[in-house]
């Protein structure tokens, strides 16, 4: 099981938690709704709940709770720009469909 | 795929309803738009990678509307058509517009703000900002992938209601809700104070494009409060340009220029004056089109004499600001420099000699205030970060009040009230009877009426008659967060209310502003001699009144003698109350009410005898 950050998805994390001034690395989950079934989750992380999966990616902490890692399982966050817009993606093998606008998602 | 952004803890939005927002800094010569991505502010650029738009636009011929750089590149080929730095129209009629003369407009004189004819017709300058807005919420939503819930707007502080209305009205006209005006040095506050957490008074100097703004703010425990603001609305980086531009005509001799060679040389003033903040001296060159060569050099001891008053003019609003706050320059911990005019090294100096400290600028003084507008849109949308849960205050530049008898002014918001801000307080009738009442809501540090602003006149109908003095009106002015103004007015008993929304028709020049304060200032005890004695007038004015009403009644109370005397008295009242003495009326009033004494003792009677007669104890 294995869960990594990209080059520059771990430069801008980096970047927005040393500007945010605290947290311990970023969260990463899944939870039911939209219009495809399932959405991502991609919060800052400022404790470990017990039960977090943790993830070392570029001497970045990962964390994953265990109900949601079956779906993100292999899953590469990288961060790029299309056109003007800049933000993080999910590179998730196990999707098997999603929405037109990609927010939301289908295994 | 959508793109996504790191929320806070607990914070992550279900799909299609990210809360996105954006904060824009409507400047004068550039504005910007920023927001918040992952925690942190940023200002969004364009395609080329610029963050600033030049806040100009143009209408060509052809129906095209462009805005920004490509306006900007052909603005001396049509000058008419490409409007620059129109704020400094907004809300504004054109007799407060400085220097008209040299500006190539076609200007269009109409009810409250000037406008503009181009080719594509007449445009307001509420128009115009709204073509820049709509500009910078196109490129925010290409940026951020979605629409655009809500913006914050920043106005100078020194901006008046009808200047705010006017950018509410254009940001609506480009499609923007808007959730809140915030006063730019406000914003530049934000951004630093959040990010430096540091405790203390702090002054922001704002030199932009055409205003410049002092504030006297105060950071305490995460609390913002504006404690004083001044400043100057005609006075920024376009008049360090300005006397360039002139210095560049008187030097070169020039004639009477065309409007696109005008336009050519007040660009290669502000080039200059731009290559002079990291150079000695700066070349000057333009060939104009009646084929007349301009070469010259500027250097930086020729530019700081010419601009040295200006440089000046700021310092006054500054050492006001600071008297208005009750504090001195070495009170102030840091001071905050905002607006790209700020960069010019006899600014900071100035500044640095002034309060005794160096200025802070570790942030681009660019950016500074639209990335204080986005952490405040982002907070204000909702996204709000654990332990970000601070208050923001902000202040009213001029007092509020009510025109009430005998021309005096009844202040009932101070000024430097902080916003939001609602007070009430009750009056009453002049006159027996009086059913309708007019308001006038007047602005201004005066004792009288006539030396403040009317802002608005309504009147409340309807009131039941009563007796003078018997009916309750309450008056509750309510100022908005945008520092916008509405008054109400209710009476009492019977429940009849008017109310008005106020929309001057166009705004106080800040000279104006200027004078109205040191005016304050230099009256003051004048006017307190004044004041008094008005209330005696009005007083006079109301005993005679009384006496009139009572004597046409139960003049048969009585007799030939005491009727002459109390006449005799009215009459001396009568005489000296149009007078300047006061003591003279004080006693004149004291012989009337003596000599009617035993009149209102009769009538007394009279009434209490009329109202038990024929009525038994018990009914009582």
């Amino acid at each position: 099981m294995t869960i990594t950050l990209s080059d520059a998805a771990a430069q801008h994390v980096s970047r927005f938690i040393a500007k945010r001034g605290r947290g311990i690395g970023v969260r990463l989950g899944v939870k039911t709704s939209g219009c495809s079934g399932m959405a991502y989750k991609l919060e800052f992380a400022d404790v470990a709940e017990p039960e977090d999966v943790v993830f070392e990616s570029h001497g970045l902490k990962v964390l994953v709770d265990p109900k949601s890692l079956p779906y993100l399982d292999g899953t590469e966050l990288d961060y790029t720009k299309e056109g003007l817009n800049e933000g993080f993606k999910f590179k998730n093998p196990n999707v098997k469909d999603q929405c037109g606008c990609g927010e939301s998602f289908n295994v | 795929m959508a793109l996504l952004q790191i929320s806070e803890p607990g914070e992550s939005a279900a799909p299609h309803e990210h809360r996105l927002a954006i904060g824009i800094d409507l400047g004068t010569t550039n504005s910007l738009v920023a927001t918040v991505r992952s925690g942190m502010a940023v200002v969004l650029n364009d395609e080329l990678g610029r963050s600033l738009l030049p806040s100009v636009v143009r209408y060509g011929v052809d129906g095209a509307v462009e805005v920004g750089y490509d306006a900007q590149a052909r603005q001396a080929a049509d000058p008419r058509n490409t409007i620059v730095s129109v704020k400094r129209f907004m809300g504004r009629g054109i007799k407060d517009i400085e220097h008209v003369e040299s500006m190539a407009y076609d200007f269009v004189e109409a009810e409250g703000m000037v406008k503009l004819r181009t080719a594509q017709g007449v445009k307001s300058p509420v128009e115009v900002s709204a073509d820049i807005l709509r500009a910078l919420r196109e490129r925010a939503e290409l940026s951020l992938g979605g629409q655009i819930t809500g913006a914050v707007i920043t106005v100078p502080a020194y901006f008046d209601d009808a200047q705010r209305q006017a950018t509410k009205d254009a940001a609506r006209l480009a499609g923007i809700n808007v959730l809140r005006l915030l006063n730019e040095p406000t914003a530049a506050a934000i951004a630093y104070g959040l990010d430096n957490a540091a405790e203390g008074i702090y002054a922001v100097y704002d030199l932009g494009g055409g205003t410049f703004d002092i504030s006297i703010l105060k950071l305490a425990k995460g609390v913002f409060q504006v404690l004083a603001t001044g400043g100057d609305s005609a006075l920024g980086g376009d008049d360090f340009d300005h006397r360039v531009f002139c210095w560049i005509i008187e030097q070169a001799k020039l004639a009477p220029l065309s409007h696109e060679d005008a336009r050519l040389l007040q660009i290669r003033a502000r080039e200059a004056k731009e290559y002079l903040t990291t150079h000695g001296e700066a070349p000057i060159t333009a060939r104009l089109s009646t084929g007349e060569f301009v070469d010259l050099k500027l250097t930086t001891a020729i530019f700081n004499e010419i601009t040295h008053t200006l440089v000046h003019k700021t310092l006054g609003p500054t050492r006001k600001a600071l008297r208005d706050a009750g504090l001195s320059p070495d009170e102030i911990a840091g001071v905050v420099m905002v607006g790209g005019a700020t960069r010019m090294p006899q600014i900071q100096k100035a500044v640095e000699d002034f309060f005794g400290c160096e200025p802070l600028n570790n942030l681009d003084p660019d950016k500074v205030v639209a990335l204080g507008a986005a952490t405040q849109a982002n907070l204000l949308a909702g996204n709000r970060a654990a332990g970000d849960d601070w208050l923001l205050l902000d202040v009213i530049p001029l007092s509020l009040g009510i025109e009430t008898m005998g021309g005096l002014v009844e202040k009932i918001i101070p000024r430097n009230s902080t916003i939001p801000v609602a007070r009430a307080q009750e009056f009453t009738t002049f006159k027996d009877g009086q059913t309708a009442m007019a308001l006038h809501v007047v602005q201004g540090e005066r004792e009288l009426v006539s030396d403040c602003r009317s802002l608005a006149r309504f009147e409340l109908r309807g009131m039941p008659p009563m007796v003078a003095g018997a009916a309750r009106i309450r008056v509750t002015f309510q100022v908005d967060a945008d520092g916008l103004l509405s008054v109400t007015a209710r009476e009492q008993t019977s429940g009849h209310e008017a109310h008005i929304e106020v929309k001057p028709s166009y705004g106080l020049s800040d000279d104006e502003i200027a004078a109205m304060l040191k005016d304050g200032y230099t009256h003051a005890s004048d006017d307190a001699f004044r004041r008094a004695l008005r209330e005696v007038q009005v007083e006079a004015q109301r005993l005679v009144e009384a006496v009139q009403s009572a004597l046409k009644e139960d003049s048969h109370l009585l007799s030939t003698l005491e009727r002459a005397h109390i006449d005799a008295c009215m009459a001396r009242l009568q005489a000296v109350m149009i007078g300047d003495d006061r003591r003279a009326i004080d006693a004149a009033m004291d012989a009337l009410s003596k000599g009617t004494a035993e009149f209102a003792a009769r009538r007394m009677n009279q009434s209490v005898q009329r109202a038990l007669a024929g009525k038994k104890v018990e009914e009582l």
